[in-house]
Parts: structure tokens; sequence; C-alpha cells
């Protein structure tokens, strides 16, 4: 299980690279681990309003849907439109190829409230108990 | 939560467990894809032993059989298995289940786990002078799945496979162990099932995958099961069947044996098919990106009429599928109707079923 120390993280299970005042996020290796395959995504559209902790789109995997959630607000400036066509990327590549959508941060100050990679970690082990 | 004899054994393979009518079930061991995959291309092995064995015994276990389920067992001899129904007087279905004639005075029917307390009080207040036994305590149960299930199978045991057609089965050991070996399935491939005593489940269980692994075989779980059924539209309980859906409505109606002169539901059922159905479960195939899951609502013109039953990415197919209930004058092949996913209507279209068979 993977967790690059140059990311934060959410309660939710995603990840974000803060690159100047834009944020790119995707789904931690623990979370696509737990869904399983991931067959399908449906994802926001370029210049949608999104807001922390709000559901901005679903990865579904063969069993179960599930949303992900902003772990910041601002404006969506980009999504990975190969996603839909191979949501298995999100498996393969959580970290990299599997990115999700980048954020122009409304409040940088949201990012407080993230975790760090190794907060995450011990977050991980404790739901896994 | 309920354990089955395997639990430990499938901890050691890494798998990750689901909560399945109360028991601690594996989901997968590595992924539902590759399970899949392994079952319709070469084998795969399933723990099923949460599924419920119950025994109806004497001179009446025929009779009161033949009353308790919707098909005929009059078309058994001994040694043979069939596929039928416990309903209610309604028509509603109790169980789907499968019956096995052991002798003129054994009836053991297979049912569904989260049903088996359910059926096994149902059987005994309708015991027609029959004994009724529960025998769910007494057989682990190990599916073996896919078309070189057979091969397989075939060098762990002296019984003459070949001569047990689908559908039938045979008492007789298997890695040395005793057990009834019966040629069904819930995969839509060729495979058995291996009826034995819990405390042989692990040789069994070890044996099969050690002689299975020059064949390439994995072992499967309820993930895979479920996407491997849907395929084959096998209705599953609690989905497809409740105990407010008719087997007429379900499209069992090859199930139900109405030259049978009495059974429980028959007269409900017979005024069913007189009257014509107003709903009937049909196979959907969406037509716009989106995946069908039980519960959403199909749409036609703006009104609901129906809902899905089970949905999900079909891994043969690559194409997402449904099974729904929707009204009768909507059910022809070629049907378009939406499905109301997350608030907005996505396309689908009615498809004939099974959304995959076989070639034999």
């Amino acid at each position: 299980m993977e967790f690059p120390e140059d990311l934060k993280y959410s309660k939710e299970h995603e990840w974000v690279l803060v690159e100047g005042s834009v944020a790119t996020v995707g789904i931690t290796d623990y979370a696509q681990d737990q869904l399983g395959d991931i067959v399908f995504v449906e994802l926001p559209a370029v210049g949608d309003k999104v807001s922390k902790e709000d559901a901005f789109g679903v990865v579904e995997s063969v069993k179960a849907v599930s949303d992900i959630y902003a772990p910041v607000s601002g404006k969506v400036v980009e999504v990975n439109d190969d996603l839909p066509e191979n949501p298995e990327m999100l498996n393969e590549d959580p970290y990299g190829d599997g990115w999700i959508i980048k954020i122009e941060m409304n409040d940088p100050e949201e990012l407080q409230d993230l975790m760090t990679a190794t907060e995450y970690e011990e977050y991980v082990a404790e739901e896994k108990e | 939560m309920n354990r089955t004899p395997l639990y430990a054994t499938h901890q050691a393979l890494g798998a990750r467990f689901v909560d399945f009518g109360g028991w601690e079930m594996p989901l997968q061991y590595t992924s539902i894809l590759d399970e899949h995959q392994a079952v319709r291309e070469r084998a795969g092995l399933f723990d099923v032993s949460h599924m419920g064995e119950i025994e109806l015994r004497g001179a009446h276990a025929l009779a009161a059989a033949q009353e308790l389920t919707v098909n005929d067992l009059s078309r058994l001899r001994d040694g043979q298995a069939q596929y039928s129904l416990l309903c209610l007087p309604t028509g509603g279905v109790v169980d789907d289940i499968i019956v096995h004639r052991l002798s003129s005075e054994r009836v053991l029917l297979c049912v569904n786990a989260s049903n088996a307390d359910k059926d096994f009080a149902w059987i005994a207040e309708h015991h027609h002078g029959a004994e009724v036994i529960n025998r769910s305590g007494e057989y682990a149960l190990l599916a073996l799945q896919g078309p070189r299930a057979t091969a397989i199978l075939t060098g762990l045991t002296p019984l003459p496979l070949p001569q047990v057609p689908a559908f039938a089965f045979a008492h007789g050991q298997v890695c040395g162990r005793a057990a009834l070996v019966a040629h069904t399935g819930y995969t839509g491939e060729d495979g058995w099932e291996i009826y034995c005593a819990p405390d042989d489940a692990c040789a069994l269980w070890d044996g099969l995958l050690e002689a299975g692994r020059r064949f390439d075989i994995r072992p499967a779980g309820l993930g895979a099961r479920d996407t491997l059924r849907l395929e084959r539209a096998l209705p599953l309980y609690g989905h497809e069947l409740t105990d407010e859906t008719t087997p007429l409505e379900a499209g069992l109606s090859w199930v139900v044996r109405f030259t049978k002169p009495s059974f429980i539901g028959r007269a409900a059922l017979l005024q069913q098919r007189e009257r014509g159905l107003t709903r009937r479960l049909v196979g959907l195939m969406m037509t716009q990106p989106g995946i069908p899951r039980q519960g959403y609502t199909v749409v036609h013109d703006g009104a609901v009429v129906g809902a899905v039953t089970s949905g999900t990415k079909s891994p043969t197919l690559g194409k997402a599928i449904g099974l729904g209930y929707v009204a009768s004058t909507l059910g022809a092949v070629g049907t378009q109707l939406g499905i109301d996913i997350r608030g907005r209507v996505i396309g689908a279209e009615v498809v004939r079923l099974p959304f995959y068979k076989r070639e034999c």
C-alpha cells in the first residue's frame, strides 16, 4: 500500500497534490483496493463548482457505487478525460494516470484540514481494525 | 455471524469477506473480474457451504415435496435433481431451490442461506406427513465450475462422471472423502457441486485446488458468483425473486407444472396465467453510459414503469446489464426504456435473455 509523502489526504480517501492554487485530486491506493475492480466513473464538467466534503463524482466497482468527495472547495479547471474509457486506471495507477480532477482552490486554508501521509497511514490502519 | 468450515482457509488465501445472509463469506480473493474470467475460461472453486440443506424423509417424502414445490418430482428418478420453487398460496416465492431425489423415501432440498430458517419453518408447517430434518449443519458445499471442472474432478474420484448428466448426482469418494457429487451450478458454465461433511471440507478444498493447479483454477468468491449468474440471467432470491413476485412474472413458467393436480400456490398462479401478467422480468442493456443497480427505477415516456432488481457491468460482454421488472406491455425485445441513475434518465434497451450462454 503506497502513501506518497508529497500528497495530502482526506478522511474520505482522496489525495491532493498542491501546485500553486491548483489542487489535483484522486482516490488513494487504499480506496481503490477497497473498491475492487473499478468499471465506471462519472465526472464533473470543467467549470463546475465543488465544495469541500460534497460529492463531485462517482466511481463504480463491479459490485458497488461510491461517491467521490471534494477535499477542497473551488472550480474544476481540468478533468481526466481518459478515465471514462479506462476506469481501470484508478486501480492500476491511482496516484498517476488515475488522477481525477484539478480544482482551482477558493480557500487554500482548507488544506489545513487534510492529513499528511503519515497521519493518513495511521488513519487507514485504524479503519482496517 | 456464521462462518463456514473453510473460513481460516479463505483468510490464508487473502480473501476479502462480505456479510451474506448472516454469513461471513469470501467476496473475492484477488479480483472479481479475474475470478469471473477464470470460471468462464478455465475453472473456479467456490465455498458455498452457507447454503442450507433440508431433508424430507419417510413414506410421504415425495408426496410432501410435490405439494410444497411447483416443479414435478414425478419426472425424477433416484439420483436426479431439479430446479424448483417453494411458493406461498398467493403465488409469491418463498425460495428457489434444488430438489434432489435420494430415494423414494428421501428428498434433499438445497436452499438459499438467507432463507434456510424461514424455509425450514415453512416446510415443517406443511410437512404432509413427511419427517422434516434440517441438515444444514451436516454439509459443507463446494462448487467447482468452469469448462475444465470435469477434467479436474475426474482425477479425484472413481465416480463415472460422464454417466452423470446435468442435474443428476451420485454418491462417491472425492479425494478419498465421502461426498454427494451433483452436476449442477449457478454460473452458466459446466460444473459440479460437491456436498461433504464439514470436517472434510478443508481436505476437499485443498485437493481440488491442488489438482486444479495445472488447469489454472482460481478460488472464486461471491462477487464473481453474482456476476456469473447475472450474465446467465439466473435469478437471485431477494433480487429477482421475493414473496411478492411470482414465478410467472420472473420468467420461470417453465418450472411451474400445472399438470400437477395440486401444489401450494397453484390456484393463484393459474389465475394469474389466465388473467395475464401486468409486469414481467426483462433483460436490460444500457445504450448510454451508466450501470443499472438494484432499486433504480425504469422509466418510459416520463412515467415509472418498473425497477431494476440486479445490475452490473458484464465482465464477459463489457456492457452494462441488468434484470428488472417492467410493465408487460413494455417487455418486448428491442423496447427502448430509460433508467433513473442518480436523477438522470439514461437509455437502456430490452434484450433477449440470457445475456450470456455457453457454447455447448
